[in-house]
């Protein structure tokens, strides 16, 4: 049953993963990583931790999804990507390789460890209780042994809500960008190009 | 509690999603896109917490997942602010365009 719930999940996840990345349209990116979203709240209940999936659902999802839709159609959503061209020669190729190494490594350290692919004891100070619920376990370490991490994050939080402000306020004094040329007509080096156009 | 070969199985789930949503980041030019890839990769290191948390019956595990999920959403703040002050003064910009700072 288990195996079964992890399966369909993984699907899920990886499905959406890729829709993410794939889709040409930013809106089908932003629904699929909502599937995303929702099978790792999912996997979050299978391993026990059913105060992070409520809030996996609720803050992602319902807040920070709805936000980069909320942007998408502040911009405009009918901008499709053109995914055929490749603007940098090779990039692509690349980035699929340092992916590959980057996930085969981390995969290949995994499989070969096994189980002892984690190191370290089980706690001694903070084991997950049976006692409690869920909710109030994580709250007493929240405001006991991580009080000064939480002090912080509300600070953090405020500063990234004056950041934003002041970030998207309009500003009558900027002139519009220019449109720069693009990078394939560019020339590479504008010191031997000068000296070319002196010679 | 699992078993542990799910919960490998569950490691090498989160690694799998990092790669992709690595990969993304580095493929896609779309701002809003990218700050998509960034979200899959923290969620994908926010399973793995968890998972570690499991595996060591440990409550810091999804302690942390808290911490992780306020920065993250710090982080799409930020970025989405500085998303739309670029495209109001460029409104077709991508990420390569970005470039006044360029050597």
């Amino acid at each position: 049953m288990q195996t079964a719930v992890f399966i369909a999940c993984a699907v899920i996840v990886l499905g959406g993963g890729v829709g993410v990345v794939i889709s040409r349209n930013p809106v089908h990116s932003a629904l699929s990583l909502v599937a995303t979203l929702f099978g790792i709240a999912v996997l979050f209940l299978q391993q026990d931790a059913q105060l992070l999936a409520a809030v996996q659902v609720i803050v992602y999802t319902g807040a920070i999804v709805v936000l980069i839709l909320f942007v998408l159609m502040l911009l405009g959503v009918d901008r499709e990507e053109d995914l055929y061209e490749e603007p940098l020669v090779g990039q692509r190729t690349l980035a699929a390789l340092v992916g590959v190494i980057l996930v085969g490594g981390v995969v290949a350290v995994i499989v070969a460890g096994g189980s002892a692919v984690v190191t370290g004891q089980p706690s001694a100070t903070q084991p997950i209780s049976t006692a409690m619920s869920n909710i109030e376990q994580i709250g007493r370490e929240l405001f006991t042994t991580y009080v000064f991490g939480f002090e912080v994050t509300a600070a953090l939080l405020t500063v990234a809500v004056l950041g934003a402000v002041v970030l998207a306020r309009r500003r009558h004094d900027l002139a519009p960008i220019p449109e720069p040329e693009p990078i394939s007509t560019a020339v590479a080096d504008p010191i031997i190009a000068d000296d070319e156009v002196a010679g | 509690m699992l078993d542990q070969n799910l919960n490998i199985a569950y490691l090498v789930l989160s690694a799998l999603l990092f790669g992709i949503g690595g990969v993304g980041l580095m493929i896609r030019r779309n701002p809003l896109v990218m700050i998509m890839c960034v979200e899959l990769m923290l969620n994908a290191v926010n399973l793995t917490f968890v998972t570690f948390g499991a595996m060591l019956d440990d409550i810091g595990g999804q302690v942390i997942v808290f911490f992780v999920l306020v920065v993250a959403a710090a982080e799409v703040v930020v970025g989405l602010a500085i998303v739309v002050a670029i495209a109001r003064r460029r409104p077709s910009a991508t990420a390569d365009d970005i470039r006044l700072l360029r050597g």
